[in-house]
């Protein structure tokens, strides 16, 4: 073995400091405990049960529930948790306080202020365009400039995070940079990359036509712009998750992280490969010239390859902490895994469900193969793997050691949080299989089936499976809930002399010996800028210079 | 896999050192597994390539440009419906996609005939899937889309739209017939 090196920082999150991280996660599961209302509503009326009369106080139409179902789980409760979780990684894997806390806490407040603003016109029905809010479809002004709130707030905490790091740096020169501040950063940078898309078509676009300044929009280029940021964004929610994968999951299971140098070439290529493939989203879409779908197409499949390195890290991560709690055999060691520790075991199984969300990934990347599949049940089949397990289920994981954390209370009744996790797992195998078997038949998606006059029989017995897989995924997530609000608001604290610490899984090798081309920010800083400006340069060139904008919003 | 992976280059070197290293270690499992990886998806994208230039399976491409305002004004879009090119054999037709239906809704042609579908929309975002080919498409407005099929199969095919367009979205659907 070699020598440990102790350079594991001690300092622990200060009262203010844990505080600051709680408010995140309070926003965050609030939003999710509304979000995920809609979810067997949907679900449940796709197998021919209408709830939605009974329940007109939730939402006055199905599309009404779609959009907080969207909104509130895609892309409040992810955003809050993630920049939450990343605020705590940067403070204690560094081992030092924000270098400017205000310029956080400005960045918090300015993402609550725009949560506020988005959900207000949703809930009074003025803002029923779905998340991804496609022009000429017209909501209220105040919608996009809530999304624009969220989002610039989001970037002012990465920029409190990046100064944090530069301080460290140069108290540090020459030491590696902490793998899970190093993964938080990568993810922080590649968003704010990212994002550019979606901010420009709400500012350049949207809000001027809104406003009555232009005669409308150029649906085609907004669509363009939207999927620049609309697939990185799927990175966003999920690298967090590998991050966790990674650098924590190992030291749960009592083993180390099996390789330092390739987990961070796996996000050097995340940074560089997360953006440039958006028209994999628009293979269907008529304005894009099918040479730049291919394109797109062939990088798609390069950032499936650190995904496919990270599936073998994480195993072999896994195994290594298995053996080492006396697992034997082939494959028996996974029986020597903690499955009886919730937040292990969550983990375990967005790992598991990942596997086919990664599959389904590589077929809708596979250009004329989505011609089957393109706004089908199938996609969102998909995506609940990626952004309802890979992602929702580890920050699950995560907050059944974090709320004990910040609280210093200990988890309110563990073995219901691993029933909770087996429940919303085998719904998530029935809700999601049924999904892309009716997806394939040809059932679109984003429509109140049980309203459409063309479902042939054949579906009904899939769409059933959909109503009661949704409806046990509920369940599960609703423990979840009821779970983590327990925790924080019961009287019982840790024993005294007892803490729960963040786990933060060592190296099998030491991380100096990564090289330093590893750690050095400039070169993939401008990969990532020149492999945007060749795959999205002269398309984005041509929509701009020939744009029309000859549709005006129209209110759904 | 067990703890003799490791192999730490040089044990004594301090940090200082550290930044010298340029050699990235790399565990044979895990080189084979790169190796694998990389022969996966090469593969796929030969297959697909095989399916998009020997079978001729395409996605739509750029078609040009029409201005979603005054599509009653000029042919082909003031007359939507069937065009027979080759009797029997090729056709064409054109689709104006508005809230909440297709125009038009109806279409019947004959056996064994090749269809190329032209589609747009006169208002906001719609989709067009025709059930059991390949023809899957947006409809947007300001711009032509253009897929073909092939229908050697009679009987009635639904076309559904697929994209969000409004609170009759669920209802928004043709029928192709191909008769005998």
């Amino acid at each position: 073995m070699i020598e440990e090196r102790t350079t594991q920082p001690t300092r622990e999150l200060n009262k203010s400091e844990k505080r600051f991280v709680g408010y995140h996660v309070i926003f965050a599961v609030a939003a999710l405990s509304i979000g995920i209302q809609y979810g067997p509503m949907q679900a449940l009326e796709h197998a021919g049960l209408d709830l939605y009369p009974k329940l007109s106080f939730l939402a006055s139409s199905y599309y009404q529930g779609l959009t907080l179902h969207g909104v509130l789980n895609a892309l409040i409760w992810t955003t809050f948790f993630i920049t939450g979780f990343s605020t705590l990684v940067v403070i204690k894997g560094l081992g030092r306080a924000l270098k400017y806390p205000w310029l956080n806490r400005i960045g918090f407040w300015m993402m609550v202020v725009g949560l506020l603003t988005t959900a207000v016109p949703i809930l009074a029905g003025k803002a029923t365009v779905l998340y991804t809010f496609y022009p000429p479809m017209e909501a209220s002004a105040f919608f996009y400039i809530g999304l624009v709130l969220v989002v610039v707030g989001s970037w002012i905490e990465g920029y409190g995070m990046y100064f944090t790091f530069y301080a460290w740096r140069k108290e540090n020169p020459g030491t590696r940079s902490p793998f899970l501040v190093f993964a938080i950063l990568v993810n922080m940078v590649m968003w704010q990359i990212a994002t550019l898309g979606i901010a420009s078509e709400i500012l350049a676009i949207i809000l001027p036509s809104v406003f009555g300044w232009t005669s409308g929009t150029d649906p085609q280029l907004s669509r363009t712009l939207f999927w620049y940021t609309g697939h990185p964004l799927v990175y966003f929610w999920v690298l967090p998750a590998y991050a966790s994968w990674y650098g924590m999951l190992p030291k749960q299971v009592g083993g180390k992280m099996f390789s330092d140098s390739l987990a961070r070439l796996s996000f050097w290529l995340f940074l560089i490969l997360s953006v440039p493939l958006g028209f994999h989203h628009q293979f269907a879409d008529p304005g894009v010239p099918a040479a730049w779908k291919f394109i797109h197409a062939l990088l798609t499949f390069s950032v499936a390859f650190p995904s496919m390195m990270t599936l073998f890290t994480v195993v072999a991560s896994l195994e290594y902490g298995a053996r080492k709690r006396g697992g034997k055999g082939l494959f028996g060691w996974v029986r020597a895994l903690p499955w009886s520790d919730p937040s292990v075991l969550w983990q375990l199984l967005a790992g598991i469900l990942f596997v086919f969300g990664g599959i389904g990934g590589i077929i809708n990347a596979s250009y004329n193969v989505n011609l089957a599949l393109h706004n089908t049940a199938w996609i969102p089949g998909h995506f609940h793997l990626t952004v309802a397990s890979a992602a929702t289920m580890t920050f699950v994981a995560i907050s059944f050691w974090l709320v004990p954390y910040l609280t210093g209370k200990p988890l309110w009744k563990p073995k219901l949080a691993v029933i909770a996790g087996w429940t919303y797992f085998g719904g998530m195998l029935l809700f999601s299989n049924a999904m892309h078997v009716v997806g394939l038949l040809g059932a679109p998606r984003r429509t109140p089936l049980g309203l459409a006059p063309y479902i042939p029989e054949e579906w009904a017995g899939h769409l059933w499976r959909v109503g009661v897989g949704g409806t046990i995924m509920w369940i599960g997530l609703m423990l979840f809930i009821v779970i983590v609000f327990m925790t924080a608001v019961q009287r019982k604290r840790l024993p005294a002399g007892e803490s729960i610490e963040v786990p933060i899984a060592e190296s099998l090798q030491d991380p100096q010996d990564t090289p330093a081309w590893l750690d050095r920010w400039k070169p993939w800083l401008i990969a990532s800028v020149v492999i945007i400006l060749l795959s999205y340069g002269p398309q984005l060139y041509e929509q701009i210079t020939q744009v029309q904008l000859t549709s005006p919003g129209i209110t759904p | 896999m067990s703890d003799d992976v490791q192999q730490g280059d040089d044990p004594q070197d301090d940090e200082s050192q550290g930044d010298t290293k340029q050699r990235m270690h790399v565990d044979p499992y895990e080189r084979n597994w790169i190796r694998i990886s990389i022969g996966f998806l090469v593969f796929f994208v030969i297959m697909i390539t095989i399916a998009g230039l020997a079978l001729g399976i395409q996605v739509p491409t750029d078609e040009g440009r029409v201005d979603p305002n005054t599509l009653d004004s000029a042919l082909p879009w003031s007359e939507p419906g069937l065009r027979e090119i080759v009797p029997g054999e090729e056709y064409e037709v054109y689709i104006v996609a508005r809230r909440f239906s297709f125009e038009p809704r109806e279409i019947t042609v004959p056996k064994g005939a090749k269809v190329t579908f032209w589609a747009t929309s006169a208002d906001v975002q719609h989709g067009f899937a025709l059930e059991g080919t390949n023809v899957n498409m947006m409809v947007i407005p300001g711009q032509v889309s253009k897929l073909a099929a092939t229908f050697d199969v009679p009987g009635e095919y639904n076309f559904i739209c697929h994209e969000y367009c409004g609170l009759g979205h669920a209802v928004m659907y043709g029928t192709l017939t191909v008769e005998k």
